[in-house]
């Protein structure tokens, strides 16, 4: 029910169908779940599915976060 | 692998680490529930536990729907795999989980049954339309990350007039499974002290962060949607530490590169279509919850498996001895257990929480030996 | 040449049936005109039920494996390959030279004639390029439903040459440097998916491959290897664990260091699998006294079959003979023996 991964949209087919590429490895699945979806666009994969594109724009935000979070921190000693 | 690695870097993961020790308080504990078989997962892989501090404990919640699967059910699957003609197709997860008398689906397809694993149901689908003399049921298991894809291959299955293909529907709801902790004698008699939750990510992408609310706003917990990678999880504790200490009751999300709070509409759309609310369905370890689980709605009775086929419904007891309805329900620990370890182990299980490596048993036994002969250390 | 027999197989169309089992005129052709003929070697060629060879000095080691892998046919091998890369490699890892094999297939009746020969071709081919001969055998079939299409067993013979000191799995001691040979998972992944539903565009192949020269220009540098093994089923993590139990030892892991395929960690990701749980069938590992790491790894990265060996941690004083492996992320944790099979997981 959790494992779902990003991958980055490759081809895009006529049928709801696309290739994604995960490092990689190319995998054929189903866009019947999601709106439209743009070569170059990364969705999350769930059993063959995608179930969302993923919002670059939120990751980086979420990437920077994460990293000011430590931003002066003393660390115990 | 662009939006993995960088969620995993080991230089952020002990910055968050020594804020979230800064900015726990060691005056008070801080119990965080997570939900979802996959937080479980990656807790333990990325050895995050070693790295938060002794105020921040985590607790293992019913977010593995291997584990809630009550063995009743498990049963009829295997009952059906073993008709002649039938193709049963599975997700790997359910291979090894023991039903009674120790069978499985894995000692039925020694026995001759023809049981295919799947990683998805459109490969369920395809072998129906491949093998157009035998009836392929899918045993379709999973919270609502999964349910939309069963949803698209049934209105695939009538509309393409596929009748050879049925779905044995046990799909459940997160929020009921919520409710039914929080909302237990156990909880209102304090026996549960859960003062947060790591709520599901890829669930929450589907159902968005809004069905949360009401924990929230009724019962006083902070709820913070999370992703898998370790970097989300840390990040999410750290905002449920800081709730608390705020004495806010909020739902965050912090997996908003997948997460709306709106959700997926087209994935709900199609899963309302397909789908209707069971009045009642047996959850193991949680009891018999109302409006708790989905089954196929009159217009796909014909592909309903418990409409085509008979499957007479025994539920079945867990073994006296087994703890995993209370570890399930945040009540003990997988140590707790009388069996763990002993006569449960992987090796032979006694209780699905032993088997998959996301059921609290099965990451204690791995990930907890190592932390038990050692005293944990003092992150600096 | 004339064929001897009045009706040459039918190799295109033709099935395996109970007469090719039962020690008669069609089994003799079978053997003639498919196993002999490919596997061409003049030991075999007597058609004795036995072979008679001279040993060279040294210790002698012999081993024996049944291969019943499913698909049959495979990226980057099939049944036929496997089976000879995997014993002259049980072989080796005894630090021997791998001198002749034996091959009893088991048939079940209605095979296709085609496959099969594709089959012993695949096997005859692995044979010589590793320059080990298939010197006896034996054939026989079972009726249909009771064999999986083809089960091949291979016993190999070979020589433990002076002054190498054979290594076993007991003999790992605290200090000691593990190295493995090379990318981790690839076989795994490769059987997986090929089979139907796990199916990707980029094909990732089975590492299959003999490792007897590797292991001779190995043990050329250091005869006193402590443990050699083969990573097969279970993984790596299986194959460290045996290894711990036997020595009564732990060993210190790093996970960055262990190579894994960009490829192969993907497929790993997606189908929620550990690539150290899956099987390697062209790789071993090797623990050996620290004095002689770095002159271990300079040969087998010598080697085109060990060109990305790395030193991936080392032994330690540990009464629970735990694994431990420190992760990319910075924690440790126990690197888990799975019981059984790896499977996809959804949750």
């Amino acid at each position: 029910m959790c494992l779902a991964i990003p991958a980055r949209v490759v081809t895009v087919n006529g049928d709801g169908t696309a290739v994604v590429s995960i490092g990689g490895l190319r995998k054929s699945i189903s866009l019947a779940l999601v709106d439209v979806v743009a070569v170059g666009d990364y969705v999350v994969v769930h059993t063959g599915f995608a179930l969302s594109r993923l919002d670059a724009v939120e990751a980086e935000k979420t990437l920077a976060i994460l990293r000011d979070a430590g931003v002066g921190v003393e660390r115990r000693s | 692998m662009k939006y993995i690695q960088e969620f995993r870097d080991g230089a952020v993961a002990r910055q968050l680490a020594a804020r979230i020790t800064q900015e726990a308080r060691a005056s008070r504990r801080y119990r965080l529930m997570e939900f979802c078989g996959g937080h479980t997962h990656s807790l333990w892989r990325y050895g995050i536990m070693d790295l938060l501090p002794d105020p921040v404990e985590m607790i293992h919640g019913p977010g593995c729907p291997v584990c809630v699967l009550p063995i009743g059910r498990l049963e009829q699957a295997i009952d059906v795999a073993r008709r002649p003609g039938i193709i049963l197709c599975t997700f790997g997860d359910m291979v090894r989980v023991p039903a009674k008398d120790r069978k499985s689906l894995l000692k039925a397809k020694a026995d001759g049954a023809d049981i295919r694993m799947v990683y998805g149901s459109a490969d369920a689908l395809r072998f129906a339309t491949e093998n157009p003399s035998r009836e392929v049921v899918f045993f379709a298991i999973g919270f609502e990350t999964t349910t939309p894809a069963t949803a698209v291959v049934v209105k695939q299955a009538a509309e393409r007039g596929i009748t050879n293909f049925s779905v044995f529907s046990n799909h459940v709801l997160t929020p009921s499974a919520i409710d039914a902790i929080l909302g237990s004698p156990d909880a209102k008699e304090g026996r549960i002290l859960v003062d947060g939750f790591v709520g599901p990510g890829h669930v929450s992408t589907i159902i968005g962060t809004k069905p949360y609310e009401r924990f929230a706003r009724e019962h006083g917990k902070p709820v913070v949607v999370s992703g898998f990678e370790p970097l989300d999880l840390m990040q999410s504790i750290l905002m449920l530490v800081r709730q608390i200490n705020e004495g806010r009751c909020e739902v965050e999300n912090e997996y908003t590169r997948a997460v709306v709070p709106g959700g997926n509409t087209r994935a709900m759309a199609l899963v309302d279509e397909v789908f209707e609310l069971r009045p009642s369905f047996e959850w193991r370890g949680l009891g018999t919850l109302p409006d708790s689980a989905l089954r196929l709605r009159d217009r796909y009775a014909a592909w309903d498996a418990e409409r085509k086929w008979t499957l007479p419904y025994e539920p079945v007891a867990d073994h006296p001895a087994c703890a995993c309805g209370e570890i399930l329900r945040g009540l003990k620990k997988p140590t707790d257990c009388k069996i763990f370890g002993t006569a449960c182990s992987p090796e032979s299980p006694v209780g699905s929480c032993m088997v998959s490596p996301e059921g609290s048993c099965a990451a204690y036994f791995a990930y907890g030996r190592l932390t038990r002969e050692r005293p944990r250390r003092a992150e600096g | 040449m004339a064929s001897k027999w009045a009706r040459r197989l039918d190799m295109v169309a033709g099935r395996v049936d109970m007469t090719h089992g039962s020690g008669g005129k069609a089994m003799a052709q079978l053997v003639d005109e498919l196993f002999i003929a490919a596997l061409d070697n003049p030991l075999l060629a007597r058609k004795n039920d036995n072979a008679v060879f001279e040993l060279p000095a040294g210790r002698v080691v012999m081993t024996t494996d049944a291969y019943v892998v499913s698909p049959l046919f495979f990226p980057g091998g099939d049944i036929g390959s496997l089976a000879v890369h995997g014993t002259i490699n049980d072989v080796a890892m005894a630090g021997a030279r791998p001198l002749h094999l034996s091959a009893a297939f088991i048939l079940e009746e209605g095979f296709p004639l085609a496959d099969l020969r594709r089959i012993v071709e695949s096997m005859a081919k692995a044979s010589r390029d590793a320059g080990v001969g298939v010197v006896t055998g034996d054939t026989k079939v079972v009726e249909k439903g009771k064999g999986d299409g083809v089960f091949i067993t291979t016993t190999g013979v070979g020589i433990v040459p002076p002054p190498v000191v054979s290594p076993s799995g007991d003999r790992a001691r605290p200090g000691d440097v593990v190295i493995v040979s090379g990318t981790m998972g690839d076989h795994g992944v490769a059987i997986l998916s090929s089979r139907e539903g796990l199916a990707f565009e980029t094909s990732i192949k089975s590492d299959s491959a003999a490792l007897h020269r590797l292991v001779a220009r190995m043990v050329e540098v250091v005869p006193d290897i402590h443990v050699l093994r083969d990573p097969t089923r279970g993984g790596l993590s299986a194959t460290l664990n045996e290894i711990a139990q036997q020595s009564g030892v732990g060993m210190v892991i790093s996970e960055e260091s262990i190579p894994v395929r960009d490829e192969v960690t993907a497929a790993c990701e997606l189908l929620g699998l550990d690539p150290l749980h899956l099987a390697n069938e062209g790789k071993l590992i090797a623990i050996t006294d620290h004095r002689h790491a770095d002159k271990l790894l300079a040969t087998m990265r010598s080697d085109p079959l060990g060109r990305e060996a790395a030193i991936i941690g080392h032994v330690a004083e540990d009464p629970n003979r735990f694994v431990q492996i420190k992760t990319t992320f910075g924690g440790t944790r126990i690197l888990d023996w799975l019981v059984g099979e790896a499977l996809p997981r959804i949750c």
